[in-house]
């Protein structure tokens, strides 16, 4: 049954009923969902997807994960159109390496984000529609999350979420994280095993909620001793 | 294509290269360029299509919708001791608001100030293009570039894509040879030397509040309340500013940051006098 649209509809369902002539013409973008969300703690940081690929009413897979490894201190979460998103990391690896050979050292994550900008804001006048958020240790080995929108402004947050699922995730982050509209707590620092079941239970929220998010989840942990993955199932309904 | 050389017509790439320095950005007019430009920024612009239309007409089948962040307060005004600039901190995208603690204030140098409001990428881009031409600008001649110099800079950087669908109002402050300078700059390539500006969706509100206390030998606390009070209004009642307000006031020898005060806290603080 449909039901009135959440704010940004992505993914709005087509009307059953005939309204009139319309005009088809052929978009470059298509919408294939997916959330993405990054935290960042004292020593640490944490990339997390879901693993559904969907495009309107159909699921074309449910294995595809939306966290792409960049360097070992570096995580990057792109969601939107996947077509989009294959292409971006394929040319952000290529400019890591041309890097890596000019520069004889690794981009630090301040370096990736302000060079993603850059690549994005390329694109200005026909983007990428992805929506990406940056997860990975800055060079004092503190936790960094820089988030971008689709033309590449940016900035570095302590928490973020993305996708189709984000205006609903966000609220919840500002609560557990940043203790925004709670009176009279104690701001205590994140540590890395709540931040991990926080992410987990957020992302089990979404699930319930969002028909774009849920399958399965990958949760991505930067440390300095390197990258560790977890998958955890969710809802496949 | 025959017809199309045996003409001798320009194509679009061509003319833009003889307005636009040369070397310094290329519009590609293919859709698979894939932005290696790491000497000179490219741009790629979809074929056959008005760019400033574009992304409008993709944002409607099939679920998409591209929504870019944007949205602002932003004021600055002259007085008897420099110049005051203060902005708001959010950032909305379409209905959404992506952020509430963006940084709108551009430190281009110790002694240049760039303000940001329309779309975010658009002004961060632009801006921080500006800042590397200053810092050129700074070893090439060996003297500090003057704020005149630096907006006529950015203006006609808006200049070579203008009616391309970028949206910025800048405005840049500074103290150099000839005292303190502020200009108003636009996507439009509006350039305007002035005492006092506002900008963004909220302009009007800061505008009225502004105006209503502007002296030019105000103290300075006086000039910091003032700036306060403008963008503290203008986030009340314009729905897409909000968050902290940001204050910078420039002076001869540089500028300091005042303040980033919460907005909700101020309107409290005010609220004896407003219900």
């Amino acid at each position: 049954m449909l039901s009135s649209n959440a704010f940004v509809d992505p993914g709005k369902m087509k009307d059953y009923h005939y309204t009139g002539p319309v005009e088809h013409r052929f978009s470059p973008y298509s919408f294939n969902g997916g959330t993405v969300l990054a935290v960042a703690g004292e020593d640490f940081a944490i990339v997390a997807s879901d693993t559904r690929l969907s495009e309107g009413y159909s699921i074309h897979s449910r294995d595809s994960p939306k966290c792409y490894k960049l360097t070992d201190t570096t995580v990057i979460g792109c969601s939107g159109f996947h077509g989009d998103c294959l292409t971006l990391t394929k040319i952000i690896d290529a400019r890591l390496k041309m890097y890596k050979h000019s520069n004889n050292k690794t981009m630090t994550s301040g370096a990736i984000a302000a060079m993603l900008s850059t690549i994005l804001y390329g694109r200005r006048f026909f983007p990428y529609y992805v929506y990406n958020i940056i997860g990975g240790l800055d060079e004092h080995g503190k936790g960094a999350v820089y988030s971008f929108d689709p033309v590449g402004s940016y900035q570095r947050d302590t928490y973020k979420a993305g996708g189709s699922a984000s205006a609903m995730l966000q609220p919840l982050l500002d609560n557990q994280i940043g203790f925004k509209n709670m009176e009279g707590v104690q701001h205590v620092p994140l540590t890395q095993d709540k931040a991990v079941q926080l992410v987990k239970d957020v992302f089990i929220s979404a699930a319930e909620r969002d028909v774009y998010t849920g399958d399965a989840l990958r949760v991505c942990i930067i440390t300095k001793e390197g990258i560790s993955e977890q998958t955890v199932p969710l809802r496949k309904d | 294509m025959a017809l199309f050389q045996v003409s001798g017509l320009k194509s679009y790439a061509e003319l833009r290269e003889q307005i636009l320095p040369a070397r310094q950005t290329h519009l590609f007019d293919r859709t698979n360029h894939y932005n290696f430009g790491t000497k000179t920024q490219e741009f790629a612009v979809p074929l056959g299509v008005d760019p400033s239309g574009f992304l409008g007409t993709c944002s409607r089948d099939g679920g998409v919708s591209i929504d870019l962040n944007h949205g602002t307060t932003t004021l600055a005004f002259k007085f008897r001791h420099g110049v005051i600039v203060a902005v708001d901190s959010r950032a909305s995208a379409g209905r959404y608001l992506a952020s509430n603690d963006v940084n709108k204030v551009i430190e281009i140098n110790p002694y240049l100030l760039g303000t940001m409001s329309g779309s975010a990428a658009d002004c961060q881009y632009w801006e921080r293009l500006l800042a590397k031409e200053c810092r050129l600008y700074r070893l090439r001649s060996n003297h500090r570039i003057s704020v005149a110099d630096a907006s006529k800079l950015l203006c006609n950087m808006m200049l070579g894509y203008r009616g391309m669908g970028l949206s910025m109002g800048s405005m840049i402050c500074g103290w150099d040879k000839e005292g303190p300078g502020l200009y108003y700059v636009d996507d439009r390539g509006t350039r305007l030397s002035g005492r006092m500006f506002s900008t963004g969706c909220g302009s009007s509100y800061a505008y009225g509040v502004v105006d209503s206390g502007y002296r030019e030998d105000m103290a300075v606390e006086e000039a910091y309340e003032l700036g306060r009070r403008g963008i503290a209004h203008a986030t009340h009642r314009d729905a897409y500013s909000g968050g902290a307000v940001n204050m910078y006031h420039m002076q001869q020898d540089g500028w300091i940051k005042v303040c980033k005060d919460d907005v909700s806290e101020l309107i409290h603080r005010y609220r004896k006098g407003m219900f």
